[in-house]
Parts: structure tokens; C-alpha cells; sequence
């Protein structure tokens, strides 16, 4: 099993959403988080004065799906959150050991 | 304007006028502050304001208004009398056509959110002890004096200084004590204003924006022309400040903001303060356009040139569009709008000499007599918080409370 965490721009999520329903991947879980990668942020001015953002405001998404799923998913994420432009994100792929549903004790494969 | 009768739409008036400052202060000046601070100390920030509003509110009836507006003792102050407001209401006198309560309670909110707005420069390092005492010192020292030499029939009634709603008593005066505190203060650990929820502001500035019309209009005292005319001024002004701002900005950056299209609108209504029921529209339109230039150039430069960490730019804000309002009125009031005010444009210079000998009077006895408060606040149980409390922020650190869980 592999797990999908991707950092995307917030205003895409609706984009990927659709994209991952399209493929009937539609389980995942979304944290709002802040990051920096080579793009040097923006800035702000208050009052006459200018402020150096450099921690922008992205979503993580992670899912976690069956081995043999994971490089459609992977490529419908990348599809769906590009624009081109600096700031698109990135996606990080790994391998997951176990996985437990809680509500019925389910293990791995049957869980996901 | 002296009327022995009751006028009830007079009355009604002002009772909705003294209504619409109290709005200024809470919620709105104090939202608009406390959108620009960090998350951390929001609730500090309001509450500065509240406190401010509570405590003047108290003062004022206890023994405030009689030292305004009692008889005048050697031009500086009312005589003291009428305690707790004794005798006032069952009496049943009238100033001008609107019962005495009405106007005292009209005259109790400027009092208040002049102390307020004083808040703005000392924002994330003071402690609320110390706040708490140094609001009812400055209201009484500072404060009543100065509006009764304006207003009360002191010593600058008596040369002739114009101010029709507060450009000496309320901007200049709260201007420069906000810069006599911080530089007693001194500076935060960390001077940014990167506001947490400029929406706050925002909604801050459009709410001082609507009060204001009680403000200034209210201070026809009546509900007629005069009123009508100091109102048009008030929003023209407000207007100009803010276009006048943008330009600033867009000329500067190429960009304008909505923080500093809202600063032009105070700044604007600053500065139209002590004019609004003397000048024409024209008039008007110059005063709130060069305000922002002024007040601008005095944040953008002034500022950092020389040092002092005026958080929220109160004295840029209120202190220099105070200075030019106060000016201004000299200049341009008009005797065809208002027969109390000829100026400098319509033959009478000796007026904008008056109006500078009030500015001058206001910033010396204001910035001396604050400094003195915040030394002695200072020396007997401290005015700033510790460094580890400021780091903190100061909800959770004064008050064990924090405006958000998320």
C-alpha cells in the first residue's frame, strides 16, 4: 500500500476532488498547511511598509490506496493541480505498513 | 443659537448623535485597531478601548462635566460643583434647545474615545494596570482641561480658536499624548503590523466612518442647516482623504490597499473634525485630499526617521491631520456657512494665527503633561509588561483568554 500526500495550492481542491471521483478514488483527507520551497514567497504592504511573506498558505491531501493504484492517482493529483506556474506543489509517495478501520477492526487491503 | 424652549427635534437628534460616537468607540474604533494587531492580542487591543469608554463614562458624571463646562476659573478649568451629576436632570436645564443630560452625555463620548484612541500607540507592551490608571489620570489632567479652554469658555474660547467637533480637544490631543506615551514606553521586541484579520479594520473604519456624522454633525448641537451643511463636509472629506490615499499608494507602489484607503478615511475625517460646521464643499474636498499627504508623509517618513514605535500610527493619523484640520479651519472657514468663523480666504489671516497659537497650546501642555503621567505610572508599579509576557502576547498573558481555538 502506498500513501499520497501532495501539497497543492488551496484553490485547486475542488479540481482534484472531481478529478479523484472521476477515477473512483474518492477517499481522502485534507490539512490546511503552511510551506516554502525554491520560490522566494511574496509581499505584502502595510501602510507604507513592506513585509517579506515567505510561508504560503497550501493544502495537504493525503490518500492512501493499493500499490497498483497509486501511479493513476498520482498522475490525476499532478493533472489536476498544475498550472504551470510557480508555487504548484509537490507530491510525496511512501509505503505504508498496516492499515485498521476502526469501526470494524478490517486490516490492510480490506481497509483502505 | 441661545433658545430658552425646548426643541424636541433638536433633542432627538442629538440623543441619536451621542448614540452614533458611542459606536465609534465600541465597537468601532476598537475593531479597527484590533484588526491590525497580532492574534495574539486582539482581545488586549479591544479591551483597551472598552475599558477606556467604561471608565471615562464614570468620571465624566462623578466630576468631569462641571470641570469642562462650569464656570470659568482663570481660563483654565470649570469650577468644580454638581458632583455626581447632582441636581442637573431635576433641575431641568436646558443648553441651547436640548436638555442638559442630553448634551453632557453628547459631550461624555468625545471625552471617551479621545482617551481611547490613545490606545492605538501603546498596543502589546503596556500593562493593563497600568492602563487602567493611566486612563482616569489623563482624562482628568489633560483631557478636561483642554476641552474646557476650547469648549468651556477657557482661555482659547476667549482669543477665538475655532473647533467645531474635536480637532485640538479630541486629534491633537489624543496625537500627542499617544507619542509622549510610546516614547515613555518605548518600542515592541517586534514592530511589524502585520494585522491578523484586516477584515476587523475594515468594518472598524466604516464604522467610525457612519459615527462620525454624530460626531460632527451632532456637534451643530441642533438638527438644522447647520447640521445638514457639517455633515456634507464630513463625508466629503472622508471621500477625498480616501481617494487621496489610493493615489499615494498607486503612485508609490502601483498598487492601492484597502488598509491604506481606510487610513485615508480616518485621516480625512481627522482632519474635517474641527472644520466640518465652518467650510464649504470645496473646501472641504482640500482638506481631506491634502490630509492624507500629510499624514502619509509623517507615517512613511517621520516615523522611521525618528524612531518611536507609534503602533498603530495614532499620532501619524490623528496628531498631524489634527495639526492640519485645526490649520485648515483658519483658512478656509467661511462666514456664509458659519457667522462664528471667518478665515484667512475671506479676509480674517488673525484667525489661522489663533488656530496655531491652539495647536501650539495643545501639543506643548498635552505632550508635558502626559509624559509626567506615564513617568509616574512607571516609577510606582511599572508600565510595561515583562519580556516573556509580551513574547507571549498579551491575552493569554493578562487576561487567560485567547481569541481563538483553531
Amino acid at each position: 500500500m502506498k500513501k499520497i500526500m501532495a501539497i497543492v495550492r488551496p484553490n485547486k481542491l475542488e479540481v482534484i476532488k472531481e478529478a479523484l471521483d472521476d477515477i473512483g478514488s474518492p477517499s481522502l483527507t485534507v490539512t490546511e498547511v503552511k510551506g516554502r520551497g525554491r520560490q522566494k514567497g511574496i509581499t505584502e504592504i502595510y501602510r507604507g511598509r513592506e513585509y517579506a511573506i515567505d510561508l504560503l498558505p497550501k493544502l495537504e491531501i493525503d490518500i492512501v490506496v493499493p500499490d497498483g493504484a497509486a501511479s493513476k492517482v498520482v498522475d490525476t493529483i499532478a493533472k489536476a493541480a498544475r498550472t504551470g506556474e510557480i508555487g504548484d506543489g509537490k507530491i510525496f509517495i511512501m509505503d505504508v505498513e498496516q492499515v485498521v478501520r476502526i469501526r470494524t477492526g478490517e486490516r490492510d487491503h480490506d481497509a483502505i | 443659537m441661545v433658545i430658552a424652549a425646548l426643541n424636541s427635534g433638536d433633542t432627538a437628534w442629538m440623543l441619536m448623535s451621542t448614540a452614533l460616537v458611542v459606536l465609534m468607540t465600541v465597537p468601532g474604533l476598537a475593531l479597527f485597531y484590533g484588526g491590525l494587531v497580532k492574534k495574539e492580542t486582539v482581545l488586549n487591543t479591544l479591551f483597551l478601548s472598552f475599558s477606556a469608554y467604561a471608565m471615562v463614562s464614570i468620571i465624566w458624571f462623578i466630576y468631569g462635566y462641571p470641570l469642562v463646562f462650569g464656570p470659568d476659573v482663570h481660563g483654565f478649568i470649570g469650577a468644580p460643583g454638581n458632583f455626581f451629576f447632582h441636581n442637573v436632570v431635576e433641575s431641568n436645564t436646558l443648553v441651547g434647545s436640548i436638555p442638559a443630560s442630553v448634551y453632557a452625555a453628547f459631550e461624555m463620548t468625545f471625552a471617551a474615545i479621545t482617551v481611547a484612541l490613545i490606545s492605538g500607540a501603546i498596543i502589546g507592551r503596556m500593562k493593563f494596570s497600568a492602563w487602567m490608571l493611566f486612563v482616569p489620570l489623563w482624562a482628568t489632567f489633560v483631557y478636561l482641561p483642554v476641552a474646557h479652554w476650547v469648549w468651556g469658555g477657557g482661555w482659547l474660547a476667549q482669543l477665538g480658536a475655532l473647533d467645531f467637533a474635536g480637532g485640538t480637544v479630541v486629534h491633537i490631543n489624543s496625537g500627542v499624548a499617544a507619542l509622549a506615551l510610546c516614547l515613555v514606553l518605548k518600542g515592541r521586541k517586534e514592530r511589524s503590523m502585520l494585522p491578523h484579520q484586516l477584515g476587523y479594520a475594515i468594518i472598524g473604519a466604516g464604522l467610525l466612518w457612519f459615527g462620525w456624522f454624530g460626531f460632527n454633525a451632532g456637534s451643530a448641537l441642533s438638527a438644522g442647516p447647520l447640521a445638514g451643511s457639517a455633515f456634507i463636509a464630513t463625508n466629503t472629506a472622508a471621500a477625498a482623504g480616501m481617494l487621496s490615499w489610493m493615489l499615494i499608494e498607486y503612485l508609490r507602489f502601483g498598487k492601492a490597499t484597502m488598509l491604506g484607503a481606510a487610513s485615508g478615511i480616518v485621516a480625512g475625517l481627522v482632519a474635517i473634525t474641527p472644520a466640518a460646521g465652518f467650510v464649504n464643499i470645496p473646501a472641504a474636498m482640500v482638506i481631506g485630499f491634502v490630509t492624507s499627504i500629510v499624514s502619509y508623509t509623517a507615517i512613511s517618513y517621520l516615523k522611521p526617521r525618528l524612531g518611536y514605535d507609534d503602533a498603530l500610527d495614532v499620532f501619524g493619523v490623528h496628531g498631524i491631520s489634527g495639526i492640519w484640520g485645526a490649520l485648515a479651519v483658519g483658512i478656509f472657514a467661511s462666514p456664509f456657512i458659519n457667522a462664528a468663523g471667518t478665515g484667512l480666504a475671506y479676509g480674517h489671516p488673525a484667525q489661522l494665527e489663533i488656530q496655531a497659537i491652539a495647536v501650539a497650546a495643545t501639543f506643548a501642555y498635552s505632550f508635558v503633561v502626559t509624559l509626567i503621567i506615564a513617568k509616574a505610572i512607571d516609577f510606582t508599579i511599572g508600565l510595561r509588561v515583562s519580556e516573556e509576557q509580551e513574547a507571549q502576547g498579551l491575552d493569554q498573558a493578562l487576561h487567560d483568554e485567547a481569541a481563538y481555538h483553531i
